[in-house]
Parts: C-alpha cells; sequence; structure tokens
C-alpha cells in the first residue's frame, strides 16, 4: 500500500558522523555484497571491466570541500542511502503498491515483485536513494539490512546494517529513534544530529552528526617550529649553493 | 532531467489525443459514419499509441495491471484510470456515431470530462514533484492541458477555438519558461541544504561518489538541453505556435490544415524535450551539478 502509516511503533535508522567518516567507502563494498547475496535480486554491474562501468548500489560515499570564510577548507566524506522519511514521497507516487513504508519499524521496501519499473519513485526521492537496477529492471533501495537485523541465525553482533557492521571508524550507528534512550537518540541528541534538506519536508529519519569545529590554536605541534622550511632565508650554504644553481644557463632566478 | 524518448512522444501524443476526443466528445464536430470513423481512429492512435509508448521505459511492462491499483495517492495510478475510462466511454460514444448515425450526447459529455482529466493527470504526475522546482508549479498543468484542448482543437477543425488555444498555450509556455528559470533557485534548495553543512561555510563537490556514471546521473542531470535552451525555445514556439496560428489567420484548407498540424506537432515534440531536458533535479546538487 502506498499510503504511509500516521505512525509507526518504532522508528528504526541511522546516524551518521560526518566528524569519523574517514572515506573509505567500506561500508559501500559491504552493502554491495551483502545485498547483492541475500534479499531480493542482485545488485547488478554493467560492463564492470571496461572504462565505462555502472552499477546499482544503494550507499555511495561522497566527498565535499567546505570553505569557511576564514581558515583552511575542510573536506567532509559523506555516505548517503535512504533516510527511510516518515513523509516519504517515493512511497505515495508508486502506481503499484511495491513501494510502502513499514507499520512495525518505520523501514521503507520495494516488493521487487510488484515493480513495473517506472523510476517515478526515483524521480520523487531528493536524495538519490533509489536505483533502478539495470539487468532485473526493477527498483533497488536500502532495505536497512532488514534480512539481517531480525536474523535469529546470525550471532546478536551481526543483527545490524550490514554498512554498520563493517565501518572500521565508528562513524555509523544502528537504532530506535522512537525510544528516547536509544544510542541514536542520544547521539542525535548530543551532537546536533540534522536532517538533509529539510525544506522538502520529508521529515528523514536517518540523522547526520556535523563535524564538530577545528582547534582554533595556531600551534598545531610542538615540533612545529623546528620543521620550518631550511632555505626560506636563502643564507649560508643552502644560500650560495641557491644561487651558485642559479647561474648556470637555463637556471631558475 | 533524461528526455526519454518513449515519454516524450507519450505526453505529445496522448496530450493531442485526448484533446481531440474533448472535442469530439463535446460535438464540435459531431460527424457520422465513415468521417467520425476517421476522426475517432486518428484520436486512438494518438492516445492509444501515446500510452503504449510510456509503456517502453519500464523495467516490467507485463505488470502494468497493477498500475491501476493505488489511485489515492498515485497521479500515475489516476492517470492510468482516467485513461482507460475515458477510451471505453469515447468508444462507445465514436460506436454511436459511426456505426448508428446516433449522437448519445451524455456519453460524449463525459467522454470530454474524461479526456480533460486525464491530461490534469498527466500534468499532476510532473506537477507533483517537489525534487524538480521547475515543474512544480501551475504552469505545468497550464502547460499540459492548453497544449492538449489547443492541438485537440486543431486537429478537430475548430478555427476560432484553435487560434484562441494555441494563443493561450502559448502564453502558458512563456509563463513557465519565465519562471521556471528562476523556481530552483527559489526553492531554497542549495548543495548547502542538501549536505547540512552549511553552516561551516561553503560546499563544494570534491570527489563524487564512483568513477563512472550511474542511473541516478543518467536519469536526472542533463545539460545538452540547457545548453541550447534559448535556440530550442524559438524553434519549438515558431512550429508549435506561430506556424499553426498564421495558416489559421490566413484561412484553413486541406492543406493548410494538415501543415498547420504537422508544425504544431514538431513543435510540441521541440517544446516537450525541453521540458525534460531543461528541468533540473535536486539530487544533481549532490554531485555539484545541475
Amino acid at each position: 500500500m502506498t499510503q504511509l502509516p500516521t505512525s509507526t511503533d518504532k522508528k528504526l535508522g541511522l546516524v551518521i558522523d560526518l566528524d569519523t567518516c574517514v572515506g573509505c567507502h567500506a561500508c559501500v563494498v559491504s552493502c554491495k555484497g551483502w545485498n547483492t547475496e541475500n534479499y531480493g535480486a542482485p545488485l547488478s554491474d554493467q560492463n564492470a571491466y571496461s572504462g565505462a562501468a555502472s552499477g546499482t548500489f544503494l550507499n555511495r560515499v561522497h566527498s565535499y570541500e567546505v570553505q569557511p570564510p576564514e581558515g583552511q577548507a575542510q573536506l567532509i566524506h559523506f555516505p548517503k542511502s535512504c533516510l527511510h522519511c516518515d513523509d516519504a514521497p517515493c512511497v505515495t507516487v508508486c502506481p503499484t503498491g511495491a513501494s510502502y513504508k513499514r507499520q512495525e519499524d518505520g523501514i521503507v521496501l520495494v516488493n521487487e515483485s510488484s515493480c513495473i519499473g517506472c523510476g517515478l519513485c526515483a524521480w520523487a526521492c531528493p536524495y538519490g536513494a533509489r536505483e533502478l537496477d539495470a539487468a532485473e529492471g526493477v527498483m533497488k533501495k536500502c532495505t536497512l539490512c532488514v534480512d539481517r537485523i531480525y536474523n535469529e541465525n546470525l550471532p546478536e553482533e551481526d543483527r545490524q546494517p550490514a554498512c554498520v557492521r563493517t565501518c572500521p571508524a565508528g562513524a555509523r550507528h544502528f537504532g530506535d529513534f522512537a525510544d528516547p534512550d536509544s544510542n541514536v537518540s542520544i547521539l542525535t541528541a548530543e551532537r546536533g544530529g540534522m536532517d538533509l534538506m529539510p525544506e522538502l519536508g520529508t521529515s528523514p529519519v536517518n540523522k547526520y552528526l556535523p563535524p564538530r569545529p577545528k582547534d582554533t590554536s595556531t600551534d598545531i605541534d610542538i615540533l612545529a617550529p623546528y620543521l620550518t622550511p631550511v632555505a626560506e632565508d636563502g643564507q649560508g650554504f643552502i644560500g650560495w649553493l641557491d644561487k651558485a644553481l642559479s647561474a648556470f644557463p637555463g637556471g631558475s632566478k | 532531467m533524461h528526455p526519454a524518448p518513449s515519454v516524450i512522444v507519450f505526453t505529445t501524443f496522448s496530450g493531442l489525443g485526448f484533446g481531440l476526443l474533448f472535442w469530439l466528445g463535446l460535438g464540435m464536430p459531431a460527424p457520422t459514419g465513415m468521417t467520425a470513423f476517421v476522426f475517432f481512429v486518428l484520436a486512438y492512435l494518438c492516445a492509444v499509441g501515446g500510452l503504449l509508448a510510456s509503456t517502453f521505459h519500464l523495467g516490467h511492462p507485463e505488470r502494468f495491471l497493477k498500475a491501476f491499483s493505488q489511485w489515492q495517492t498515485s497521479w500515475l495510478s489516476r492517470e492510468g484510470i482516467a485513461a482507460v475510462v475515458t477510451l471505453l466511454i469515447m468508444a462507445l460514444y465514436g460506436a454511436g456515431l459511426v456505426f448508428l448515425g446516433a449522437k448519445w450526447s451524455v456519453l460524449g459529455w463525459l467522454g470530454a470530462l474524461g479526456s480533460l482529466v486525464t491530461v490534469g493527470t498527466t500534468s499532476m504526475i510532473y506537477a507533483q514533484m517537489k525534487t524538480v522546482p521547475r515543474w512544480r508549479h501551475w504552469s505545468t498543468p497550464g502547460i499540459f492541458v492548453s497544449f492538449s484542448l489547443g492541438g485537440g482543437a486543431l486537429m478537430a477543425g475548430q478555427t476560432t477555438i484553435a487560434l484562441i488555444l494555441l494563443l493561450v498555450a502559448a502564453a502558458f509556455q512563456i509563463a513557465s519558461w519565465v519562471i521556471g528559470d528562476n523556481q530552483l533557485a527559489n526553492s531554497g534548495t542549495t548543495i548547502e541544504t542538501a549536505t547540512g553543512l552549511g553552516h561551516i561555510g561553503k560546499v563544494r563537490a570534491f570527489e563524487p561518489p564512483h568513477t563512472g556514471t550511474n542511473y541516478l546521473m543518467k536519469e536526472f542531470i542533463h545539460v545538452v538541453g540547457r545548453k541550447h535552451a534559448l535556440k530550442l525555445r524559438i524553434i519549438g514556439a515558431i512550429l508549435g505556435f506561430a506556424v499553426p496560428i498564421a495558416f489559421l489567420a490566413v484561412g484553413v484548407t486541406h492543406l493548410t490544415a494538415f501543415l498547420a498540424i504537422a508544425s504544431h506537432v514538431a513543435g510540441v515534440l521541440a517544446l516537450r524535450w525541453l521540458f525534460f531536458a531543461q528541468a533540473e533535479h535536486v539530487v544533481g546538487l549532490y554531485y555539484g551539478k545541475r
């Protein structure tokens, strides 16, 4: 059914820590691995060994440069997957009822056997969270590893999304946002977790933790003064060498 | 947005077909026998041909029946239902005119209303998209409905009405260009709101997630249309409106009517191509592109 539930019992989702993410793409690889071998159609690749490779991914890591008004630019790695929005526009546009949001835990899923592959849900999603698989002709999206988190055949520590389980930096956290005492609710409250494109009214469940402010101290290291370039003033032996070499034909002045 | 040929053909021809059915339903004209047969065949070729074309870009067209189920929330589902119901009503109405020489006016009016609703629902598929600010505006239904009724009147031989409606359609088109060009900027969605990093400073896409392309970039990021936008707008406006209006103003013969319709269709195809190619999806912001 493409009517959204008025509320969900749980709000399962992710917290992604932009301060901690090192941009290693391990979450991308583990996501592709798990979701190719498990729930639904595999995530296909096209021309994987050519110069024009492309493929279906449920999670992608962008990198952004942010230039503050003063000081050095910052590089921020930015993993992006389905945000399991409370007001998911991808669900309501679906003509077949293939897309739905679960009442019990808020996960947004696609019933692939009902999907006609029209792509309208991908149009409606502002985050680029849905990709039409070129081999299967059905819409693929993050399932929050619904086949891991409730899977009693897996050891307890593996009952979380593959991306969270694999992240070596601890930048991804999984939990229930409906519970104010959960790890994700506490992190969101303490670190000012934010929504992406809040102006579009999608009410995302996943939250992003902004990078912590940079250290403003000018003394970056006690060794720093000893590491300054030696020949900056052009004195002594280095200064003589600089002049001598510059005097050769073709030498730079 | 990627201008998929199937969607351009679909919106152009089903718009024309349902436009013609609208005027036939109102009894303008109300031919009988063979003349009626030709009119209805033409209308159904356009409307049904357009609808069939729209299935070409589906991943699983064989599951199309499911698409009629979600009318409570989905404009695409509503469109499918409206189109089928209208085509059934107008088939009965047409059969009466063609085979019995009988004009069942109430059926015709219902069919005309259905045609209008069908084109309206088509336009809402695009106008509902918050993710494409250029489309999310009253001018989108304005374009679709006025193009459909104007083109339909042209094909139905309603000279005066066609003349007026083509002028109205041109006005809607120009309004959508003037307003649409600022819609993305006015929407308030930027790479800063997309990433939530605007409080630190100016954001620039530094490295994409992959070396190649992907479904999102192919579907949502299209720059060729924008590069030649002004030229295409002029070509589309001349072929779609100026030429047919000139023919109508000079006087209609079979030849000039045919030329006017051919020119109009070519113009609408160009304008529809631009409608998609020029539209910016906000997901492009994540890639530092529009």
